[in-house]
């Protein structure tokens, strides 16, 4: 569904993205996890064409990435819960998740999504007039991934979603992923908290300064001794 | 009284102009993050269109109305895609720089193309005024207020319920995140420099009514003025660029009555700063401090 192929992103000088290579399969959950400064966002921000690439090709459901226009590429079925959620702070609940469906259409099917999400995240249709920038961070996190989920995505690539949550809104929130992909939906997934991604996922990348130095089975990694000692903390 | 009256509406007036143009300065300061120095000088463009459709070639309102609306629109987003676009991740001194270089060459275009003598512009409003209790009305009056009356409806219904609106919301706050979204934004940033065009040549139309000569400077003053405006209003503010600039015009106008001709613009720039002092995002402005 999506084949990343010898990708290199430089930021000036700087070269973040070495040469990654990774694909993602209809229906998966795949985590990417790495440490800080590894290029986990700029991966996804060269994915969804927030960040250009230097060479190597991104291709979606047989079309490159490369060169589409960024805003073209919601409307292919590909959303993006980027990293600190970026909400529109000063839009109400309700406009944020009607932005998320800017590229649709059809009325009746729009609201047809809003009423799910509204039913998936029962706090955002309580406090659906409120302005966003005053939601608490967990229920921020909810309506990054509400105004998502309101383009319909067949994949959905979400950096960091547990950031800067107690542990009972991780928890929810990883119940939400786990949800989100068994409805369907195949999941690119960023994460610090490497257990927990592992945890859901069916397969992994271990990203370190630019370059996947592992990658396989997400149970197989859990068990593997390097994995461990680098990110789970063992 | 009788006088305090008439100077309102003098105020009102005016201020209705620089509304105008101050919308059109905290547009596109909230969607591109840049102060166009060149926004003033598009009224200049708009007037001189009108003097030559209107009163040099005779055109009916309506068509010259339209013309300097057309031609003011595309002017802004040419000068857009020409000088700013390239510029959309450079420093904002070399945007500043770039946009007061984009001033200079329109005045020096206009003065190449028209002398540097001012021109007299007849004015389109040919409705009567009218006397209530010794308060003269002028048609002038009417014909600002409405259509900056009925200019602001329209462009807050836009914003507020337009799904483009919300679009250009969204870019304001988050070009990245609004891409997400789906939204082009470049065009977005093409269609708000459009209306803040519009908008002045709406404004040069509506000061050549009052004023009545077109000069290649004719727009610098009032564009300052307004972009006082909006900075008092909250730069980045819709209401904030619509009260900014009527404020500004009645107090303008009431200290060149109550006070002094030649001290009217220290006093606008005085209150400004008073301002700014106490509540430096001006007075409808964001609080929340702007992440960069
Ligand atoms: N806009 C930028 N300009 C210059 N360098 C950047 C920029 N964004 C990221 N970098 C650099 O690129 C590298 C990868 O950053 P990236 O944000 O992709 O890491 P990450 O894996 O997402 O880290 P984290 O877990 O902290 O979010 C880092 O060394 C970072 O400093
Ligand atoms: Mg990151």
């Amino acid at each position: 569904m999506l084949t990343v192929e010898n990708l290199k992103v430089y930021y000036g000088m700087i070269n973040a993205i070495k040469d990654v290579s990774f694909r993602v399969e209809q229906g998966e959950v795949i985590a990417l996890i790495g440490a800080n400064g590894a290029g986990k966002t700029t991966i996804l921000h060269t994915i969804t064409g927030l960040v250009p690439a230097k060479s190597g090709s991104i291709t979606f459901k047989g079309i490159n990435l490369l060169k589409t226009p960024a805003h073209k590429i919601v409307g292919m079925g590909m959303a993006h819960v980027p990293e600190g959620r970026r909400i529109f702070q000063e839009l109400t609940v309700y406009e944020n998740l009607m932005l998320g469906a800017y590229t649709r259409k059809d009325k009746k099917a729009i609201s047809d999504t809003l009423a799910k999400i509204y039913k998936r995240f029962p706090r955002l249709e309580e406090r659906k007039t409120q302005i966003a920038g005053t939601l608490s961070g967990g229920e921020q996190q909810m309506l990054a991934m509400g105004r998502a989920l309101m383009s319909k995505p067949s994949i959905i690539l979400m950096d960091e979603p547990s950031m800067g949550l107690s542990p009972l809104y991780v928890n929810e929130i990883f119940d939400i992923i786990r949800e989100i992909s068994k409805s369907g939906t195949t999941i690119l997934l960023v994460e610090q908290n490497a257990k927990k991604a592992l945890s859901i996922a069916d397969r992994a990348y271990v990203l370190e300064t630019g370059n996947i130095v592992l990658d396989g089975d997400a149970k197989e990694l859990m068990n593997d001794d390097k994995v461990k000692k680098a990110y789970l903390g063992e | 009284m009788q006088q305090f009256c008439e100077q309102l509406l003098n105020g009102l007036n005016l201020g209705s102009v620089y509304a105008l143009i101050a919308l059109g300065y905290t547009m596109v300061y909230g969607i591109a993050k840049m102060l166009n120095f060149a926004h003033g000088d598009i009224i200049m463009v708009g007037a001189y269109t009108l003097l030559l459709s209107s009163t040099r070639f005779g055109l009916p309102w309506y068509l010259a109305v339209l013309l300097c609306a057309v031609v003011c629109c595309v002017l802004g987003v040419s000068i857009e895609k020409i000088a700013y676009k390239p510029l959309r991740n450079a420093s904002p001194l070399t945007v500043l720089i770039t946009a007061i270089g984009v001033s200079y060459f329109l005045q020096s275009s206009a003065l190449l193309i028209f002398g540097s003598n001012k021109q007299k512009v007849d004015s389109l409003i040919k409705i009567k005024g009218f006397t209530v209790n010794g308060i003269n009305v002028s048609g002038e009056s009417i014909v600002t207020l409405s259509v900056t009356i009925v200019i602001m409806i329209l462009l807050t219904l836009f914003i507020k319920k337009t799904k483009m609106g919300k679009a250009m919301l969204a870019v304001s706050e988050d070009k990245g995140a609004a891409q997400l979204m789906g939204v082009n934004v470049n065009a977005t940033i093409s269609l708000t420099f459009a209306i803040g065009s519009a908008l002045a040549a709406v404004a040069g139309i509506l000061y050549m009514s009052s004023y009545g000569f077109v000069g290649p400077y004719t727009g610098s003053l009032p564009g300052i003025k307004a972009f006082v405006a909006a900075v008092l209003g909250g730069i980045g503010s819709i209401p904030g660029a619509m009260l900014g600039g009527i404020l500004l015009g009645i107090i303008e106008s009431m200290a060149k009555t109550y006070i002094s001709t030649d001290l009217a613009d220290a006093i606008v720039f005085g209150i400004l700063i008073v301002v700014l002092l106490f509540r430096p995002t001006g007075l409808l402005g964001k609080k929340r401090i702007e992440k960069v």
